[in-house]
């Protein structure tokens, strides 16, 4: 019964079973990880890439989407590397550790893991922690992700990233930011594990650099959140690649801990940000916020599901969508309450800016509750610009690009203020000005 | 400073007929008043001196400073030196009021081909200006307008007014919603910019406005057209009569 007829391949789907066929040999991992990659595989050979009839995927078509598969990326040089790094300014001259992946491989020596050290960190190799015998759980999925597609072509594939552990107690003082480096040479697969132990706090930037050719980047940040630790993850997208661009992360937040993450997309042609987060202990909390913007034909889409598995924690979702021309904006949050999880707070908004007629968001929030001593609301908006803001600010002599740009800084700031992280608050709305100026 | 000819307008969306003939000339130096019932066209007009583009103007003319202002966008006017008090200032959420009031008195100087102001004399000047007025620095610093009362929202327009420092002054009912100190405070801040160089009008309901700021001349509008000019005892004689008089000869 649950066999279903073999489908007729994409040729996106016949380049990535190919793909894996040529790379299978030097991809990292024990004989459970090349279990693991095989199933993936099959899985992608036997239902193809998540589509529009795929619910998770109704409104970001990946299989439509993806035109072709192109090669793993192969090893970066350091020069190369370094010049990438050089150009990019992420975050101006923002105080911070640099973790470098370029081309989906751990690079220690762009890397700041000596200093970290210093701090209680301790950096290592992904790609290399793949190979024990033990090291299925570096690739565990969240329960609630299903059989979620961009997972499994992570699975396949994952070339590499980095694994993080601070220790016990350690309040690290700087922003780690892991960049990941792409040299124009292919698709970058990558997956990093971030464990923050008992009474530590964290402050992640996840950044990208440089290109990836007509390959896709697909990265997965694991998050494990012990009790009484504090994580604040910003994830910042910017550019103008066309090739996909794949995100998950997956925060297991324990008791009294505190998980806030930050989802910035601002241009990229097709953008997937997803996120599975669980509470596995009582009185916690998870701010999650997103922050997007797309225009031409492009994608960003914003998935998460928050799971209420244990009672007495709180939720917050705020996110912010700018749609100009034909773009699509895709949010869709869910909120599971289990029945035992008792007195939950959970509070999920989603509001859109539209700049032109043709612009679509589709906004889907969803609470799936089943305690009743809990307090859960959810919203969401979608409008124009409010021309009487505009002819206010233009009546104080503001020409009418500024006003624009003014009002849509404002709209969006209201998550990255909530979001609360200051350090980079700066650095994010220079990139909402980026993305303003691009226009035409 | 200011000629208004023949000017007919229309609400753009419906073409309903507002404004039906209106002359009005206000040279430089000079405080006008408009009074005039409830939808007789007062705030429209303002809204046509700034700009606003719901209105389409089918007749007439207006000159300010010998250039045709309707020729003008918004922002270009204000550089030029129009502002207006609006009658409901408006709340944006997520700009915050100092970083408003920088951004367009820089807009307007870069418009005018002078340097930006540094941030230090800006905020010397945004300091003495807004103490002048009870504007409090916890004002400054929350997004513009949000959850200011009906009195704050006035004063900060005012505020603006002092600091934008424009040549045409056009005042939309600002002594609604204030309290009688508000009022004086506001009226004082007002007079202070009283100039040679400048000139206003001040829309009002109330003779009490009047006793602060006080008009050179005063004009009756009704039903989209000036009906009486006179002086300021014009607005004593309608404080105690009322409209009728006039309102019935339109
Ligand atoms: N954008 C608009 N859409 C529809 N009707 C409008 C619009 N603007 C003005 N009007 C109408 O035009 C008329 C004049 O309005 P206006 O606001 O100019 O009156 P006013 O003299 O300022 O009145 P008040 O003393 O109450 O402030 C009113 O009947 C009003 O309803
Ligand atoms: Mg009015």
């Amino acid at each position: 019964m649950n066999a279903s007829l073999p489908i007729k391949h994409t040729q996106a789907e016949t380049d990535l079973i190919d793909r894996f066929d040529a790379a299978k040999a030097h991809l990292p991992g024990s004989q459970v990880i090349v279990g693991l990659r095989d199933s993936a595989v099959s899985q992608i050979r036997d239902k193809g890439l998540p589509h529009r009839r795929v619910e998770e995927y109704k409104y970001t078509d990946l299989r439509a989407y993806m035109k072709s598969g192109a090669p793993l990326a192969g090893p970066a040089t350091l020069d190369e590397v370094r010049a990438i790094l050089d150009a990019q300014d992420s975050y101006g001259d923002l105080d911070r550790y640099r973790i470098v992946i370029a081309n989906g491989r751990f690079m220690a020596d762009v890397s700041d893991a000596p200093a970290l050290a210093g701090e209680g960190v301790t950096v290592t190799d992904f790609s290399e922690a793949l190979s024990a015998e033990t090291a299925a759980d570096l690739l565990a999925q969240p329960t609630t992700a299903g059989l979620d597609g961009v997972l499994a072509l992570n699975t396949a594939f994952v070339q590499g990233g980095v694994l993080l552990v601070v220790k016990e107690g350690a309040a690290v003082s700087k922003p780690v930011e892991v960049v990941h480096v792409g040299t124009g040479s292919g698709a970058l697969v990558t997956r990093s594990k971030i464990t923050v132990s008992k009474g530590a706090s964290l402050r992640v930037l996840e950044t990208f650099a440089g290109d990836t050719g007509n390959g896709e980047i697909n990265a997965v940040f694991d998050y494990h959140v012990a009790d009484g630790a504090k994580v604040a993850a910003t994830r910042l997208i910017a550019g103008d690649a066309d090739p996909a661009r794949l995100f998950t992360t997956i925060a297991t937040i324990g008791a009294e801990a505190e998980f806030k993450s930050l989802g910035f997309i601002a241009g990229p042609s097709f953008v997937r940000n997803q996120q599975f987060v669980n509470f596995t202990g009582e009185h916690s909390e998870a701010k999650i916020y997103g922050v997007s913007m797309a225009r031409g034909e492009g994608v960003a889409d914003q998935t998460l599901i928050v799971d209420h598995a244990v009672p007495h924690c709180n939720s917050r979702e705020f996110f912010k969508t700018v749609l100009d021309d034909r773009a699509r904006g895709v949010y869709q949050g869910r909120i599971n309450v289990a029945p035992h999880a008792q007195k939950t707070d959970g509070e999920m908004m989603t509001q859109a800016l539209l700049l032109s007629e043709e612009a679509e968001m589709a906004n889907k929030p969803e609470l799936e509750i089943f305690a009743d001593d809990v307090i859960c609301a959810h919203g969401a908006t979608s409008g124009q610009m409010d021309e009487d803001l505009l002819f206010y600010l233009r009546a104080r002599g503001i020409p009418e690009d500024e006003a624009r740009t003014l009002l849509v800084l404002a709209f969006l700031s209201e998550a990255i203020e909530e979001y609360g992280e200051d350090d980079v608050t700066e650095g994010l709305e220079a990139r909402v000005r980026d993305w303003l100026a691009a226009k035409n | 400073m200011l000629e208004i000819k023949n000017l007919h307008a229309r609400i753009a969306e419906d073409e309903t007929e507002i404004l039906r003939g209106i002359d009005l000339t206000v040279k430089a130096g000079e405080v006008h008043a408009i009074m005039g019932p409830n939808g007789s066209g007062k705030s429209t007009l303002s809204y046509i001196l700034a700009g606003k583009d719901d209105y389409e103007v089918t007749e007439g003319e207006i000159l300010f400073n010998g250039e045709n202002m309707l020729d003008m966008e918004p922002d270009e006017r204000a550089a030029a030196g129009m502002f207006l008090a609006f009658q409901y200032p408006i709340e944006i959420p997520g700009v915050a009021t100092m970083e408003f009031l920088k951004t367009a008195l820089n807009a307007q100087r870069k418009a005018r081909g002078e340097e930006a102001l540094s941030i230090p004399d800006f905020m010397k000047m945004v300091k003495s200006k807004a103490a002048d007025l009870n504007v409090t620095m916890d004002m400054l610093k929350r997004p513009l307008n949000v959850g200011f009362s009906g009195g704050e929202k006035k004063r900060s327009e005012i505020l603006q007014m002092a600091l934008l420092e424009p040549k045409l002054c056009v005042l939309d009912e600002t002594d609604s919603g204030l309290d009688i100190d508000a009022l004086r405070i506001v009226s004082e801040g007002v007079n202070k910019l009283r100039s040679p160089e400048r000139a206003m009008v001040v829309i009002t309901h109330y003779q009490r406005l009047l006793d602060h700021i006080v008009p050179d001349v005063v004009h009756v509008l009704s039903k989209g057209k000036i009906v009486k000019t006179g002086d300021k005892d014009l607005a004593l004689e309608l404080e105690k009569n009322g409209y009728a008089d006039f309102v019935n000869a339109a």
